[in-house]
């Protein structure tokens, strides 16, 4: 058994929370944040199209 | 009163619609989540055989339970797509992608940190394990495929074939416990009744309707960045607040 093995062992609350509930949230934390960034370039992308149209 | 439901098959009306269903959705899924955990990690009993380790579960069942439900849905709203040329079934396949993708993802890493303390190894190559391992590369040659060809319409279609050919993976998936011998355990809840503890059942019942609500807010969210950025050269999307402002 190596170091991690008899870790897991000894602590497997904190093993199943930090190693599979944490690193779950953490991947929808990026995306909620990913979403919310497309969306901002998105409406940014969008005015200035119009801004532009608006010139012509 | 009767709904017009196909009145929300057009980007028009659906994107209104989904920007008001989203903070429901999210709110309740952050409130399930909670609740979920709650009963997952201080109501449910240890097990006699897996210890702590089981309490996994809750996190990998529901999120390989939707990766394999996403993918089909996908498929779904691809064929629609590409059968019926609707804008807005093509645009969801689009979004449902990365969700699935992360979901996939989500369901292999739980399930490696689950086999290494029960099986004595990260990974095994077992039917089932590399079945979803599969679906997660459908899911990310979907996406590399999609975004591969700039003319959204053709990148649909192209997309649209590899996600319907790549359906045939989940029942695979699913059946692969009672088609090979594998070293992944069969279905503890099955219909004719469950082994499980109740207080074990209620928590994965929840996290998986928690996990539900949490992707159809991400993947409505999503298709609404998608509307915007397909549609914008119509005058509806410049007439918005959120654009005019």
């Amino acid at each position: 058994m190596n170091g991690l093995d008899i870790w897991m062992r000894e602590n497997p609350i904190t093993y199943v929370v930090l190693g599979s509930y944490a690193v779950a949230f953490l991947i929808f934390a990026v995306e909620i944040a990913m979403v919310r960034h497309k969306r901002k370039i998105t409406l940014q992308q969008v005015r200035l199209m119009r801004d532009a149209g608006d010139e012509e | 009163m009767a709904i017009n439901w196909f009145k929300y098959s057009a980007p028009t009306t659906f994107y209104g619609l989904a920007g008001k269903l989203i903070p429901w959705f999210g709110i309740s899924a952050a409130i399930l989540f909670a609740v979920g955990l709650y009963i997952g990690f201080f109501v449910a009993p240890t097990d006699y055989q897996q210890g702590e380790f089981y309490r996994i579960i809750f996190i990998h069942v529901p999120s390989s339970i939707i990766s394999m439900f996403l993918y089909l849905i996908m498929a779904g709203y691809a064929a629609m797509g590409l059968i019926f040329n609707t804008r807005l079934s093509s645009m969801m396949a689009t979004a449902i992608a990365p969700t699935g993708a992360l979901f996939a993802f989500i369901s292999l890493w739980t399930g490696a940190l689950w086999g290494k303390p029960m099986w004595g190894a990260w990974w095994v190559w077992d039917a089932r394990l590399t079945s979803e391992l599969i679906l997660l590369f459908l899911y990310l040659g979907y996406i590399a495929l999609h975004a591969s060809i700039d003319d959204p319409r053709r990148a649909d279609r192209a997309s649209a074939l590899l996600a319907i050919v790549g359906s045939v993976n989940v029942p695979i998936i699913y059946f692969s416990v009672q088609w090979w011998n594998t070293l992944h355990q069969g279905s503890t809840i099955k219909f004719s009744g469950t082994s499980m503890h109740v207080a074990m059942q209620q928590a994965m019942f929840i996290t998986l309707v928690a996990c539900w609500l949490y992707a159809i807010a991400v993947i409505l969210a999503r298709v609404r960045s998608i509307i915007l950025e397909r549609e914008r050269h119509t005058k509806w999307i410049t007439e918005l607040p959120e654009v005019k402002n």
